[in-house]
């Protein structure tokens, strides 16, 4: 599984750091931060789905 | 204009050509106002205000809180009066700012209310939570009556932000004054306040106070703020301590009183809470889906389509995102609290680049105050469901909340008291 954060969409709702905070970290101002890169870790594909679907923002994609 | 409740005129009011967000009757049945609207409009219009307008469809709602181009946040509660505030700052940056001072204005507040800066501030608030049950506790044992908003929910935020800013706690009944007149009788108080009563005035005593002894609370770090090498404007600090007081206080204390109304009418969930409290996290989001309590606005700046609707230059819009956030187009099962709904990409602090700044504390305070009431209590109930009063304008929730608790067996001792 791929994931793709949009920083630009990202209004720093921090959702993704809530549900999936092996993911996702926020910075100073409270932004989101991927903490991987492009492929999600099998035991963490769930926590990406959350992820992404819990952004107001649809700032978060995945594909398998 | 608003009616007071001896005024309301309901009977022959049609919400989608006459809506008033300022009725108690909208106030009481709003969720089932929006359903209703889904259905017919599905933008609605009312002549009140000078012309204002009522989308309700998730997709309506996101596009307008996207659109900065057709839409200024310049005045961002409705009332008969179009303010000439300073653009593109506002009155209370940056809530009121267009970009790109909106950025600016923004950035300055940001990191104050980060997720890791709020989490310094969840044991101070976990202790005023308990201060209060204490003392809930002691009516209820005394065989008082109770109300969860007036004895609970109204004064968690209070004391929080009191404590961000650094003025006393001590200071909560006025600021509750200010904000009933600004968001629940938008200017009707116009001209009527002595000017040593208003807001603006204590804000200037505030921002004075600050300046005689600095400190590092949050007034403090406004005041050493720059822009571009040059301090604040007083009107800019004065104009966003006035925003954090309004918008951090009536929303919060709306949203923990929405929450905790539901867990009195469903025991069910209450007793769910009780028995898994590591589903709070997931229930708090649904929570704040089901009981988003902000409706911001816009301007029109421009005229523009939306859904089906040409919306004039000049005329106000509300952005309902409670109304959003029960659109079955986006969220199945769209008008049940779903306690456990894994997905659900709610938009209780709004869309786009005015994000409820202070999302994260919000979110923490619900947490810490319904964590804190669940364990205290094993059960909760409406002795009266007629007598709950739902705040009227654009900040939905329960003023009053009479109900009546049962003291958990296992509720953790405020203080242990010595056995005769």
């Amino acid at each position: 599984m791929r994931i793709h954060f949009d920083r630009d969409a990202c209004q720093g709702h921090n959702r993704c750091g809530l549900v999936a905070p092996d993911l996702f970290d926020t910075d100073d101002e409270g932004y989101a931060v991927l903490l991987v890169e492009g492929e999600v870790p099998p035991e963490l594909e769930d926590a990406a789905r959350l992820a992404a679907d819990n952004c107001p923002e649809f700032a978060i994609t995945v594909e398998d | 204009m608003g009616n007071d409740t001896d005024e309301t005129d309901t009977a022959a009011r049609d919400w989608a050509t006459d809506f008033d967000h300022t009725d108690p009757a909208y106030a009481a049945a709003a969720p089932e106002i929006w359903d209703e609207l889904r259905e017919r409009c599905p933008v609605a219009h009312t002549d009140r205000f000078g012309g204002t307008w009522l989308p309700v469809r998730h997709a309506d709602v996101s596009a307008i809180a996207h659109d900065t181009e057709h839409f200024t946040s310049r005045s961002v509660i409705v009332s008969d009066f179009r303010t000439d505030a300073p653009a593109p700052i506002g009155f209370a940056p940056p809530i009121t700012s267009d970009p790109p001072f909106h950025e600016i204005a923004r950035r300055i507040l940001l990191p104050a209310f980060s997720p890791k800066a709020v989490r310094a501030l969840e044991d101070a608030t976990r202790t005023f939570c308990r201060e209060l049950l204490d003392a809930i506790e002691a009516k209820v044992t005394a065989g008082e009556p109770i109300d969860a908003a007036v004895d609970y929910a109204q004064h968690i935020p209070v004391r929080v932000i009191a404590h961000m800013l650094g003025v006393p706690p001590t200071d909560g009944d006025r600021f509750r004054t200010f904000i009933h007149r600004i968001l629940e009788r938008p200017g009707q108080y116009a001209g009527t306040i002595a000017p040593e009563d208003t807001l603006f005035h204590y804000l200037s005593q505030v921002i004075a106070e600050h300046r005689r002894e600095p400190n590092d609370d949050l007034i403090g770090f406004l005041l050493n703020a720059e822009i571009a090498g040059q301090a604040l404007t007083d009107e800019h600090v004065g104009g966003t301590v006035a925003l954090l007081l309004i918008a951090g206080i009536d929303t919060t204390w709306s949203a923990i009183g929405a929450s905790l109304w539901h867990l009195a009418a469903h025991p069910e969930h209450l007793a769910r809470l009780r028995a898994e409290p590591a589903l709070l996290p997931t229930a708090v989001e649904e929570l704040l889906r089901a009981y988003a309590p902000v409706t911001m606005a816009r301007i029109v700046t421009q005229d523009v389509e939306v859904g089906g609707t040409t919306l004039h230059e000049g005329d106000w819009c509300l952005l309902p995102f409670p109304a959003a956030n029960r659109d079955p187009e986006v969220f199945e099962q769209a008008d049940e609290v779903v306690l456990d709904r894994a997905r659900n990409r709610h938009a209780a602090f709004g869309l786009g680049i005015h994000r409820c700044i202070g999302s994260n504390l919000a979110r923490m305070e619900l947490t810490v105050a319904l964590d804190e009431w669940v364990r205290r209590f094993d059960a909760m109930s409406l002795p009266d469901p007629e007598a709950v009063r739902w705040s009227t304008g654009q900040v939905r929730g329960p003023r009053t909340l009479p109900v009546t608790v049962g003291l958990a067996a296992d509720s953790p001792r405020p203080t242990e008291e010595a056995q005769p």
